[in-house]
């Protein structure tokens, strides 16, 4: 007897549209139903009216911005000129720096952050009293592979040949690389980005365990569930959820549209 | 070659068979046996597996081989064997689960899980009691005269009369209870300093203290500061006291609010458990803490290898908030069911049987609600001052001995004799009679047995574990914040967020110029072409 064994292309995709819907589909229904819901159920515009009249909130968002902002240009400053050279270097060493920037990444990153809380106490002495310092540390540590990787793919992509061409055509080396290496590597640079920016916006675990007090959006979401307040917090959420949607969508129509930037963002 | 299959065939079949065994004999037992759904707090019941030089050596009636107490088994797997082997008519067995916080509990509760039998703490079942969702204890189970009512038999006075008082005796059954207090290192920190709960703002102690992230253990302190004047006054009534520290009007919700933003400012951090690591490693000097963590925090200090420090907890002079943890049975999980109840009532009963108690307060530092002479044996095992002549401390160590006056726990008459340097007592205020105990054993020691504290109001493991008299009268138990509960946590918020006007407009202007930048940037990236390199196309 011979066993056939054939799937059609819809039918492969079935396991994850399961998994879509149950996980990510319904969920996100319930978001928008308690977001727009007050405690009796009715339908009601008042949590996002909250959102915006409550200064708290605001000054939450704000926060995080400055934080996430703050990580994001920090992590692409180190990760930028990384990941040019991981890509650049010769192909045994390459593998073995690339190992060990995606080495942390395999420890459970609540282990890294207590083991870097340490270190911090060991270098400051009291980590209480620069909360906002310790919280972009945190992150930069936590997020920095995220903003190596995309780059290095795109470094790798990078076609040599341009950047001779740009040379034999008169072009100094800054000139090549404002003109030629910096525009190639955009998509790497977005996606990098999208991948950092937005998760250290909610991420709270790192300033929990950083002892910083004052709450990200991440935290606030979290203190309004815990307050049996289900609906206030679920218009954060889903406040939040716009932000990244327009954040997304922004770099996307923005990059290059024969790039593959797209790819790498969702 | 052909038999090879057929042996697979078999191996296969009789395979099928045993699964499909499997759970037909788990559904047999089914049958006569009762699910019994417990949840607790985590790292709150004796979980067994001692080592055998840490037994108890004190009479234990109840397993008279063991020469001792000592926990074997986990606590649910000999409640079980227990059970079992009694004469109840049904065998049972026990889905033990735990919560992190009272809060994660009822959320759980409201989402549709169902449980027998929980332990939450004193607002959280009134909260419960309130909204009907427990069911009663049986009349049999407040039976004095049946001997396996070990509940009933051995609750402390105190907390039954405080149960009572609250009307809560018919639906709980205290399980722990304790103060919140201060665990300091008396090396860095005054015992003036530590009295009070202004620690908390002190700038002395800038970034050195923690305190715990939930509303209740940080409103509290902060109550206590705000009507710190009052509540030190001599003619102050334990209503009023009770009045002021359940405040939660308006007015005391706003000044509690700037105060717990002079705390966010001024403490170390806000802890869920890092507070005990922290602690006993020496980053901070002070932490607010409940009382049985505390006695865990000072053991496992005093055992630190590398830097055995010795810590004491302290119970600041304003007042102190008494919580109680007690079992409840939920109506949703019992669901009527009259076996059920027995098996719950039996597991309190389990609980509460003194030896076990007693295993249970050895495991994890906190204190059962159940007295009686062989946990008062325990005590006096555990901290008492030695009069035995054969141990080597007895002509050594002891100098001074203090008569700890714990009548109002177990009894009249119950004072246990400790050693003087285990309470910070102020010598000339008490009584002393300098008596000659030892005579009695051949030899001509002089002790100091001091008696009539005024008031004690730092000391160690004993005082954290059972606060004298002179604590319990300036304790209050903080009730359900009720309807106020969102106003509460409104508050809560806002000490925790940055406010707008908190910004330097300095700084709100550049995060806005930064993500105009970032604008710009992806447009001008966008339309390069057209705007750089036009004169070249």
């Amino acid at each position: 007897m011979k066993l056939k064994l054939r799937f059609s292309r819809s039918q492969l995709c079935l396991p994850y549209a399961v998994f879509l819907i149950l996980f990510v589909i319904a969920p996100l229904l319930v978001i928008v139903y308690y977001a727009f819901t007050n405690g009796q159920g009715r339908f009601t515009f008042d949590n996002f009216a909250n959102f915006f009249a409550n200064s708290n909130t605001i000054g939450t968002l704000l926060y995080s911005l400055l934080l996430s902002l703050t990580t994001t240009v920090i992590c692409l400053i180190i990760a930028y000129p990384t990941a040019y050279i991981l890509a650049r270097s010769g192909f045994k060493k390459q593998y073995v720096l690339l190992m060990l920037f995606i080495l942390p990444m395999w420890i459970n990153f609540t282990l890294r952050i207590t083991a870097l809380k340490e270190v911090l106490t060991v270098l400051e002495g009291n980590i209480s009293l620069h909360p906002f310092l310790n919280s972009v540390i945190g992150m930069t540590y936590d997020f920095l592979p995220f903003m190596i990787l995309p780059l290095y793919t795109s470094f790798l992509k990078l076609d040599k040949n341009l950047m001779e061409a740009a040379s034999d055509l008169g072009a100094n080396k800054f000139i090549v690389f404002l003109r030629v290496t910096l525009p190639l590597s955009v998509p790497g640079i977005v996606s990098g980005i999208t991948m950092v920016l937005l998760p250290s916006m909610t991420n709270y675990v790192v300033l929990d365990m950083l002892y910083n007090s004052t709450y990200i959006m991440g935290s606030l979401i979290g203190s309004y569930f815990s307050a049996y307040d289900w609906h206030n917090g679920s218009m954060i959420s889903l406040v939040l959820l716009i932000i990244i949607f327009i954040v997304t969508l922004v770099t996307n129509r923005f990059s290059d549209k024969d790039s593959d930037s797209r790819r790498t963002i969702l | 070659m052909k038999k090879l299959p057929k042996i697979l065939c078999t191996a296969a079949a009789a395979g099928a068979l045993a699964f499909a065994a499997l759970p037909l004999s788990a559904c047999a037992q089914k049958n006569d046996e009762l699910i019994l759904r417990v949840s607790s707090w985590e790292e709150y019941i004796d979980l067994g597996d001692w080592d055998d030089e840490e037994l108890i050596g004190i009479d234990n009636p109840y397993d008279p081989e063991a020469g001792g107490i000592i926990g074997v088994n986990s606590m649910v797997d000999d409640f079980t064997k227990w059970f079992n082997d009694s004469d109840f008519g049904f065998t049972v067995k026990v889905e033990y689960s735990t919560f992190g916080t009272n809060e994660d509990l009822y959320n759980r509760l409201n989402l549709g899980d169902k449980y027998d039998l929980v332990c939450p703490s004193d607002y959280m079942l009134m909260q419960l009691i309130n909204e009907q969702k427990v069911e009663k204890f049986s009349e049999d189970f407040h039976d004095t005269s049946v001997d396996t009512n070990y509940f009933a038999r051995y609750v402390s006075p105190y907390i039954d009369g405080v149960f009572d008082q609250f009307g809560w005796k018919d639906y709980a059954a205290c399980y722990m209870w304790g103060t919140t207090g201060i665990i300091y290192n008396p090396e860095f920190a005054s015992a003036d300093d530590v009295s009070s709960w202004n620690i908390l703002t002190n700038g002395d102690y800038a970034r050195q203290v923690t305190i715990k992230d939930n509303v209740r253990d940080s409103y509290f302190p902060a109550l206590g500061i705000l009507n710190a004047e009052e509540l030190l006054s001599e003619e102050i009534t334990s209503e009023r006291r009770s009045e002021l520290l359940n405040d939660t009007g308006d007015e005391a919700i706003a000044a509690a609010q700037e105060i717990l933003k002079e705390i966010k400012e001024n403490v170390y951090s806000f802890e869920t458990d890092s507070g005990k690591a922290d602690m006993i490693t020496g980053k901070v000097v002070a932490n607010y803490q409940w009382s049985g963590d505390g006695v865990f925090i000072m053991d496992e200090a005093e055992a630190d290898e590398n830097n055995p420090t010795e810590l004491w907890y302290s119970v600041p002079d304003e007042c102190t908030n008494l919580w109680f943890d007690g079992w409840v049975m939920l109506k949703d999980g019992i669901e009527g069911n009259e076996r059920k109840k027995i098996a719950a009532e039996a597991f309190v009963n389990f609980v509460s049987r003194p030896d076990n108690a007693i295993r249970n307060m050895y495991y994890i530092g906190y204190t059962s609600a159940i007295a009686g002479d062989m946990v008062f044996d325990y005590l006096d095992w555990n901290y008492g001052a030695t009069f035995d002549p054969d141990d080597e401390s007895f002509d050594s160590e002891l100098e001074d001995i203090y008569a700890y006056d714990l009548s109002y726990f177990f009894g009249d008459g119950y004072s246990l004799y400790i050693d003087a340097n285990q309470v910070e007592i102020d010598a000339e205020l008490l009584n002393s009679t300098v008596v000659k105990l030892g005579e009695e054993y051949g030899n001509d020691k002089h002790y100091s047995v001091y008696e009539n504290a005024g008031s004690i109001s730092r000391g160690r493991q004993v005082f954290a574990q059972y606060p004298p008299q002179s604590v319990i009268d300036r304790s209050v138990i903080m009730l359900d914040f009720g309807d106020r509960l969102a106003d509460i946590n409104q508050m809560w918020i806002n000490v925790r967020c940055l406010d707008v006007k908190d910004f330097n407009p300095a700084v709100v202007w550049s995060v806005v110029a930064i993500i105009f930048a970032g604008a710009v940037a992806i447009i001008l990236y966008k339309f390069r072409y057209q705007v750089f390199y036009r004169h070249k196309k």
